[in-house]
């Protein structure tokens, strides 16, 4: 009891102390009908007495619930300092170096500043060449200006140029001020500190683009594609950032978010309007469901990509001694890395070389020639080209032509597959049987070998380079992404896009199973709800906890 | 439809102050209430039976402000209501029941629940309505179950969370009924109330009464006050006289041969002789008239602005909106046992009267009917619902309770809903305890109060099964499971009630258990659920199992002997449902706690909306004017999109955070006064800041 009015002390605490003049009145304290409630009494079929248990704390327990009824609500106009919090993060001016630091100096380093007071900051650190009438400086947006950056005693610090940006059309859609200054890190820190004295706060990682975010600039998965093109490592891993930022990814979630919510709108309709509605086209049902699961597929394909875009691919090269693995690799690196000779057992270390496939950073692997030795530094170098060849994604087995398969051959694979197995892994393996032009027209026959281990065989010629463009395309098919259409489809999914396409292909089967077994009609609206729910939560239109928790760790909100 | 009550407003909770004010005295806290409380008596109301034209509007009227007629002895009331209709009652009831001393003014006792529009309770949606309402203790149920001329199960192949129950009721027994509960209920005293007048449109023949009648109606003393008001239309359609009907030629309708019941109280369980129902369509020649003459509808002919509902269209809306459509299904339904009236559903129009008889006449099986009353359109005031709370008090006067037609709906069940509400909250009111909010997702009442209360009204409010996100949890079967407790909570549900519920509950929690454990193998049944199904069935399979297959019912278990006598077609239907679906429910039920953890948070009174520059404008404005209580009601509300809810949300937050951060300065500047102070930190300008 005590408890139960609690909410009515402090109701009538709040308005003793706000509205001591307007006459008091009873308090109202609601008694709700909670969600754990209802759902205790659905399933309060099942256990015996649940009735004793629900009872008690609903009218109690939701003390962090309160809802008054305040009649001055509507004419009650607000203070100033109640709304003035709405604002505070707005109010402070971030600045910070936004061209990278560390590397050799650019000729150009940006500082940019953005917040409400940027352009008072600016003018307070900025003196234009071209002298005007006004005493203050008045940027026009969008128009450089060149001039010189002074220190608070007036000292200058740099030549610079002012970007000026101003609300709403920049990033942030605050003012932005950027000053281009020498890309010295000197001149960069020295004017940066000159606007945090002038009053600027130190941008905390990320912030401008949680500004462009929290002002509506970007939606949740452009933001989180901003990141992901600041640290791209290779070219098509940008365009995919970009390409997100763009908003292709988000545009076609929403175009299948619009689908499911048009199809939940028409099932509906026949529930409660039965008799105005024209039947339902099943067949045209399914094969919209089907179109859409297809997308939401294709969509997941390049999660996979998304993965092997961000942390790339490793290939070992492994075989027996002099098979030519090292030409192999020269020639897919167009460079003589490893050194090639005609003695078995040149290469001991394991030798690194980078290519790029449809823009997938890969990292060759050139490993010893595995044999038996009894020379103690090859010997190291064996049981190197073993480890590696348990830790790559892809394994490249090399075979001479010239030779053929041999007992040695069938020896290694034993090896190989025994430690793969030792270990549980299923790293894929293609055969590639090189020397062609040694031995040309021994290419039939191979299949055999194939068929129990390898997922593919290629044949290559490493001096000439014929066979490396097979090798490339198999590489890719084998990793699952020969599907992606060249040029097409750039953009990427990221984990948490890719865990609620899963729930919505999920969601989308269960539907087109429900259809198939004839369930009932609103039986059907549940999954098409979830996928609906499911594509929401990707672009942030239906925001659960999670995601918004997920925003505020990633971002440093409210300090 | 049109509503029974047209207005129906509960002016509950003032009565306690009216009385203190007028008899007794005066305390000064509740002075302000003293103008508003000349208001209550006044009321207004279509007398149908008059009615003769195609157009009319609804007006109130003052009468001289005395409050007489509540008598010169001094009779204190807790809870008064103003408004006989289905809100009303329902309102009468629950406060009464509760202990409060209740007083209900109505126009005409005899009048009391009328059934002014369709002679029929329930239909999709609306039974789930009128379930929730029995389940809690409420009437309605109880009144339709011993009044009806037929009743149908619709439906009935799309899922169990949309079956519904509809009832043709007998109009004057059905007010009898509820006219006899009422005078019967302790604490429950009945005046009648008369103000009344109506407003002609074009072309009726009262139109000189029009212009000199516009004082201080119980409208215009609302918006003195500052209530918003806006017009509803809504229309009803003609009368014919049974006995002019050619009923061969026509398609009857007959009830089902086994009786559902609205209510959960199996004394009312009583069986009656049905009627039937008689389906006509519309011709060619219907369609012709109907087109030749729009300009003399009020809609098309452009005179009446009001809004209608779009989904209880007049003939003229469907024909003009369905053009390829050749002919519309008209059912005649008997408006009672022992009256001549014939409701012609489906056929409701604005056209005037004298092309009504020519357009019946079209239809086969009336050729030479005879019409008793004519079709008309109407238009009411109402007060938009956002400002009321979700406990239907209204935010402007703490104690004034709105319900029925007042708040934008339309229907028996709908009023019927808000009215118990009202009702409970009302007597919880004027007794000083908190007042009951039924969450969206708790019940239909729920869903619609929510709507009510949070959505830009535009035309009538019908409930419809589509509203409500989760309703496989919220079926007609658990309508008693899930508010029952509530019921008994508050004090509506009595003992013999209560103990039969929980005796149900146990029967169906048994029976789910035995199902569990009972298994068959190699017997007939596993043949014919085999047969029926199409799926193997395994040796030895639990007579859940079976069930859960595809086309498999309780009837088969109980055809092969190894159903439960015990329990009744209801209860078996309980158990069929919670077993046969368990999948569907655990998964809504887990969208359900998904959103809910959500939008259950609330939001802080005193929100300053358009301090919010990442809101669209039009949110900032919607916003403002709703005040939603919760995040979920806020992303309800019309014009309130996604990427504001977004915005919002990141605003809440950051107050949040803010407010955080300011509190532990604070706490750290009061340490640091007993402290000598330190240099402050240099700005490290050091590290390498990436950004976008």
């Amino acid at each position: 009891m005590a408890l139960e009015y609690f909410p009515a002390l402090r109701h009538f605490l709040r308005r003793v102390c706000w509205f001591s003049q307007s006459p008091p009145s009873r308090p109202a304290i609601p008694l709700r009908l909670n969600l754990s409630f209802c759902t205790n009494c659905l399933l309060s079929s099942k256990s015996t007495s649940p009735i004793s248990k629900v009872l008690k704390p609903r009218a109690t327990s939701k003390e962090n619930y309160t809802f008054f009824l305040n009649k001055d609500e509507r004419f009650a106009e607000p203070v100033g300092a109640v709304h003035d919090l709405c604002r505070v993060q707005n109010t402070s001016t971030i600045a910070a170096i936004v061209t990278s630091l560390g590397g050799p100096p650019g000729a150009v380093g940006i500082v940019r500043l953005s917040g409400p007071s940027a352009v008072d900051i600016a003018s307070r650190v900025f003196r234009p060449t071209r002298k005007r009438k006004k005493i203050t400086w008045q940027p026009i947006s969008h128009v450089v200006e060149h001039g010189m950056v002074l220190d608070t005693d007036g000292n200058v610090i740099d030549e610079v140029l002012v970007v000026p940006m101003l609300a709403p059309r920049s990033y942030t859609r605050e003012d932005v001020i950027e000053l281009q200054c020498h890309g010295s890190e000197v001149c960069l820190r020295r004017v940066l500190r000159t606007c945090l004295e002038a009053g600027a706060r130190l941008a905390e990682p990320g912030e401008f683009t949680l500004r462009a975010f929290l002002n509506g600039r970007l939606d949740l998965s452009q933001a989180e594609n901003v990141g992901r093109l600041i640290t791209a490592k290779s070219v098509a891993a940008a365009d995919a950032a970009l390409a997100g930022i763009q908003g292709g990814f988000s545009s076609l979630v929403r175009s299948l978010r619009i689908q499911c919510i048009e199809l939940l709108t028409e099932i509906e309709a026949r529930l409660d309007f039965d008799d105005e509605m024209p039947p339902l086209d099943l067949n045209l049902l399914m094969d919209k469901i089907h179109t859409m699961s297809q997308e939401v597929q294709d969509a997941l394909e390049t999660a996979n990509y998304d993965k092997l875009l961000q942390s790339g691919l490793q290939i070992a090269i492994v075989g027996r001694p002099n098979v030519g693995k090292s030409s192999l690799l020269n020639a897919w690196c167009k460079s003589e890395r490893a050194i090639v000779t005609e003695i078995a057992g040149t290469t001991r270390d394991v030798i690194e070389a980078s290519v790029t496939i449809n823009g997938i950073p890969i990292t060759l692997l050139d490993t010893a020639g595995i044999r038996d030795t009894d020379d103690i530094v090859e010997k190291i170098g064996v049981e190197r080209s073993e480890a590696v060849a348990m830790g790559a994604d892809l394994i490249i087995m090399t075979v001479s032509a010239v030779e053929g398969w041999t007992l040695e051959d069938t020896k290694l694979l034993e090896r190989i597959q025994y430690n793969k197995r030792s270990v549980g892994s299923s790293t894929p393996a293609i055969l590639v049987i090189n020397k062609t032009d040694c031995a040309p027209g021994t290419e039939i026959g191979w299949t055999k070998v194939c068929s129990n281990f390898f997922s593919k065989h290629v044949f290559t010629c490493a001096v000439t380079g014929e066979g490396l463009q097979e090798l490339e395309r198999v590489v890719l098919e084998i990793v699952g992404l020969n599907s992606i259409p060249t040029g097409g489809r750039k953009w990427t999914v990221n984990q948490r896009q890719c865990e609620q396409l899963v729930r919505t292909k999920e969601a989308l089967e269960r539907l087109k199973a429900s259809i198939e077994e004839k369930l009932p009609l609103d039986f059907w609206t549940i999954d098409l709800r979830d996928a609906a729910l499911a594509l929401g939560q990707i672009s942030g239109e239906d925001m659960s906890e999670e995601v918004l928790s997920n925003i505020f760790s990633k971002f440093c909100i409210g300090k | 439809m049109a509503a029974a009550t047209l207005l129906a407003l509960n002016l509950a909770g003032l009565g306690r102050h009216l009385c203190k004010t007028l008899f007794s005295t005066p305390s000064s806290s509740h002075a302000f209430l003293k103008p508003h409380l000349l208001t209550f008596p006044k009321q207004f109301r279509c007398p149908l039976s008059s009615a003769s034209t195609s157009s009319r509007r609804f007006c109130t009227r003052s009468s001289p402000p005395d409050l007489d007629y509540i008598g010169a002895a001094d009779e204190k009331y807790d809870v008064i209501v103003v408004g006989g209709g289905h809100a009303g009652c329902e309102a009468a009831l629950a406060a009464a029941r509760l202990g409060a001393k209740t007083l209900l003014l109505t126009l005409n006792i005899d009048r009391i629940a009328w059934q002014p529009c369709n002679p029929a309770v329930g239909g999709p949606a609306k039974s789930q309505l009128v379930h929730e309402v029995d389940a809690l203790g409420g009437e309605i149920g109880k009144i339709a179950d011993r009044c009806y001329l037929q009743k149908r199960v619709l439906n009935v192949s799309r899922g169990p969370a949309v079956h519904a129950l509809r009832a043709q009721t007998d109009k004057r027994e059905y007010a009898m009924q509820m006219k006899k509960v009422v005078e019967s209920t302790p604490n429950l005293s009945i005046r009648e109330a008369m103000v009344t007048d109506i407003l002609v449109g074009k072309n009726d023949n009262v139109e000189g009464r029009a212009g000199e009648s516009a004082s201080h109606g119980l409208t215009e003393n609302l918006q003195r006050f500052g209530f918003e008001t806006d017009r509803l239309k809504t229309g009803t359609p003609a009368r014919v006289d049974i006995r002019t009907v050619d009923f061969s030629v026509l398609e009857p309708q007959h009830g089902d041969e086994e009786v559902g019941w609205f209510s959960f109280d199996p004394d009312v369980h009583i069986e009656r002789e049905q009627m039937c129902c008689y389906l006509t369509r519309t011709t060619r020649r219907t369609h012709q008239i109907i087109r030749d003459n729009l300009h003399e509808t009020p809609t098309y002919g452009g005179w009446v602005e009001a809004k209608g509902p779009r989904y209880c269209p007049s003939i003229e809306d469907k024909i003009v909106r369905f053009q390829d459509k050749e002919s519309h299904q008209i059912f005649l339904e008997p408006e009672g046992r022992h009256v001549p009236e014939l409701y012609v559903q489906g056929f409701s129009t604005g056209l005037p009267e004298r092309l009504q008889l020519p357009l019946l006449r079209t239809l086969p099986g009336l050729e030479n009917c005879s019409m008793l009353r004519p079709a008309y359109a109407v238009e009411y005031d109402f007060l938009p619902a956002y400002q009321c709370a979700r406990s239907l008090m209204t935010k402007k006067i703490e104690g004034l309770f709105f319900s029925g037609q007042i708040n934008g709906t339309t229907g028996y069940e709908e009023a019927a809903a808000q009215g118990i509400i009202s009702g409970i909250n009302a007597a919880r009111h004027s007794d000083g305890k908190s007042l009951v909010i039924l969450e969206r997702e708790s019940s239909y009442v729920g869903t619609l109060i929510d709507d009510l209360v949070t959505k830009d009204l535009r035309e009538p409010y019908r409930m419809l099964t589509s509203r409500s996100e989760h309703r496989l949890l919220l079926r007609s079967d658990n309508a008693d499971s899930r508010l029952t407790p509530l019921g008994r909570e508050v004090g509506l549900i009595d003992e013999r009630r209560w103990k039969l519920y929980q005796e149900k509950q146990a029967r169906i929690s048994e029976e789910k258990k035995r199902l569990k454990s009972v298994r068959v193998s190699g017997e007939d049944l596993a043949a014919d659920v085999m047969k029926v199904s199409g799926q193997p069935v395994r040796d030895s399979s639990t007579l859940e199992s079976l069930l859960k297959k595809p086309h498999i019912q309780y009837g088969i278990l109980d055809k092969h002997g190894f159903g439960n006598s015990n329990l009744s077609r209801m209860e078996k239907e309980c158990v069929e449902i919670d077993i046969k679906y368990e999948g569907f429910i655990l998964r809504q039920q887990s969208q359900l706690q998904q959103m809910v953890s959500q939008q259950h948070r609330p939001l802080p009174a005193d929100l300053n909306y358009y301090a919010m520059t990442t809101l669209s404008i039009e949110a900032r404005e919607k916003l403002s004017k709703v005040r939603p209580q919760t995040i979920g009601q806020a992303s309800r509300v019309g014009g309130v999109s996604p990427a504001d809810m977004t915005a919002l949300l990141i605003v809440l937050e950051t107050n949040r955070r803010t407010a955080q951060e300011q509190k532990r300065c604070q706490m750290l500047n009061a340490i640091r006064t007993d402290v000598p102070e330190e240099v402050p930190e240099a700005v490290s300008c050091t590290e390498t800041v990436s950004s976008g």
